[in-house]
């Protein structure tokens, strides 16, 4: 019904019968969040200003936001700009259990956390991000991480690969790896790429960067690859899947970067590995042999546990990106769809739209979005919408791309954490 | 009496349910006064209005019209009156 409109509803009024108050009916329900990132904070949010009782479990005091870490990286911005805490949160009225979820039992409907306690839940939210899998290239585990940074989580990861690019050589040579689908954010490496790139234009000249890829396509590729030549050439050196990019082991020790076909002296190297799901998933069972979280895309329910449901980076959301953007954008229409189910209603189909904004320089930004709805049992591209920023652009429009990347960056986090 | 039932039902549900697409509107767009023009204080027909003209490219825009695109005229008035209604 809302889906109509005020006129649809007036009109409508008068012949269906007035429906009960959500809120009477929905504030029966236990909801539990897990995870308070940008999708966890967000449904935790929507659900307590609908009237329910939400308990929202995240272990970390402050959360270090991923999106603009690569301008931290590249010196262009303070570490301090990416961290947000939970007191606004708090101060609004949701409860927040400061540790982390161990188990859920499906079944019982429990989730048993790591300070001994379990919570009772109707439905369980569950927005747990990504876990670096330390078992996909040979030589990359947690503590070759300390040597040559991931980076992709924000965090001590972050200001690692900061100081260890200040401390390069001035004619360095940077190698950053880059993995295949699916994985966090997936103009991240390419805006990554940009900017130290950019960082060595501008404080290195003779250093380089020469970025190993996993594959041949990429998110906004045009439009890099045409910053690239205008903005560095000689500098950053792009090797794709075809031409032997996929790294297969790394060297600590000798700080070597392998692929099949040759092997690559670094002095500084960032290797963003292969992903999954956070563990939890996969002790929730909602993780499917792929790693990631299978999803109903009316309601965001796992397709594998009954009561769970799963969104932002876990969940395997068909065409949409896993960006914050659209954690943020799933976290809102799940927990709709929650409150419809404890209600006793169907949830309506949603429509979702994700924008994610790149810099290719300071000044310099562009785009992709997409607008996506549920067909086939999967969250599809809605045909003629969406698409990256024009090639042919003028200079105003990146720097309008650039001034809207800011803005956003400024909207999402009030809106999640302030 | 219709109004006043509206009213009501208004005032008492919070609606569970926003149309499709308009809860990802706030991604963007916040409080008035920054770079991404704010929602809040336009009224259904000028926010329909302006998705119709985005869609058509009558209006210039970076994002909005690539956005714009995805959504019908109905889905558009049904999202431009949840957001002059208050919704985020
Ligand atoms: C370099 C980089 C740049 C990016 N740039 C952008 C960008 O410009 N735009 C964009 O839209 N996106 C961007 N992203 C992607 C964005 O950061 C992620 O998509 C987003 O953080 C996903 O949100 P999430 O809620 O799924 O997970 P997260 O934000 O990772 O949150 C997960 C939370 O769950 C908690 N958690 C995990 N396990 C448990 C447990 N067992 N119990 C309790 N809590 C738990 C964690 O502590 C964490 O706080 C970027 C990512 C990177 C790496």
């Amino acid at each position: 019904m809302t889906k109509l409109g005020r006129r649809a509803v007036l009109a409508g009024l008068a012949a269906a019968a007035l429906p009960r108050p959500a809120l009477a009916q929905g504030a029966r329900g236990r909801v539990v969040v897990v995870g308070g990132g940008f999708g966890g904070a967000t449904a935790a949010r929507v659900l307590h200003r609908a009237g329910h009782a939400v308990t929202l479990i995240e272990p970390a005091e402050t959360y270090w936001a991923c999106p603009f870490s690569n301008e931290v990286i590249a010196g262009l911005r303070p570490m301090s700009a990416q961290a947000f805490g939970y007191d606004a949160l708090r101060a609004s009225g949701v409860t927040l259990a400061r540790t982390s979820a161990e188990a859920i039992d499906g079944a019982a409907r429990r989730v048993r956390l790591a300070d001994g306690t379990s919570l009772d839940y109707d439905r369980l939210i569950l927005s747990p991000g990504i876990a670096l899998r330390f078992d996909a290239l040979s030589g990359y585990d947690a503590a070759a991480a300390e040597v040559m940074p991931h980076a992709w989580k924000a965090g001590a990861q972050t200001e690692l690969l900061a100081r260890k690019l200040a401390a390069m050589p001035e004619n360095g040579t940077v190698v950053l790896a880059v993995p295949g689908n699916p994985y966090r954010c997936p103009p991240g490496p390419y805006e990554r790429a940009s900017l130290i790139a950019h960082y060595l234009k501008t404080r290195k000249p003779r250093a380089k960067l020469i970025v190993l890829d996993a594959k041949d396509t990429f998110s906004k590729q045009k439009l890099f690859q045409q910053a690239w030549a205008a903005l560095y050439p000689g500098i950053l050196d792009y090797v794709p899947l075809a031409a032997g990019g996929q790294v297969s082991s790394v060297d600590v020790k000798a700080m070597t970067v392998a692929t099949d076909f040759e092997t690559y002296k670094a002095d500084v190297a960032c290797i963003i590995p292969p992903q999954r799901a956070a563990p939890i998933a996969s002790a929730a069972g909602v993780a499917d042999r792929s790693g990631w979280c299978p999803i109903d895309p009316v309601t965001f329910e796992s397709r594998l546990v009954a009561g769970i449901h799963v969104v932002g980076d876990a969940a395997i959301a068909g065409a949409m990106p896993k960006s914050a953007f659209a954690a943020n954008a799933q976290a809102k229409v799940c927990a709709e769809a929650v409150i419809d189910l404890l209600a006793g209603r169907t949830p309506e189909p949603p429509k979702l739209i994700n924008t994610c904004y790149s810099l290719v320089a300071p000044g310099y930004g562009i785009s992709v979005a997409g607008v996506y709805h549920p067909a086939n049992g999967v969250l599809a591209d809605v045909e003629g919408a969406g698409g990256t920023s024009p090639v042919d652009a003028p200079d105003a429009v990146r720097e309008k791309e650039a001034v809207y990347a800011e803005e956003w960056y400024r909207t999402i986090t009030a809106a999640v954490f302030g | 009496m219709r109004a006043s039932l509206l009213l009501v039902l208004l005032a008492t549900t919070p609606a569970a349910a926003s149309p499709p697409g308009a809860s990802s509107c706030s991604g963007c767009h916040g409080a008035p006064g920054g770079a991404v023009p704010s929602l809040a204080g336009h009224s259904a027909e000028d926010i329909a209005a302006s998705l119709s003209a985005f869609r058509s490219g009558a209006r210039p825009a970076t994002v909005m019209n690539r956005i714009a695109k995805g959504f019908s005229d109905d889905e558009s008035r049904a999202i431009a009156a949840w957001i002059a209604g208050g919704g985020q």
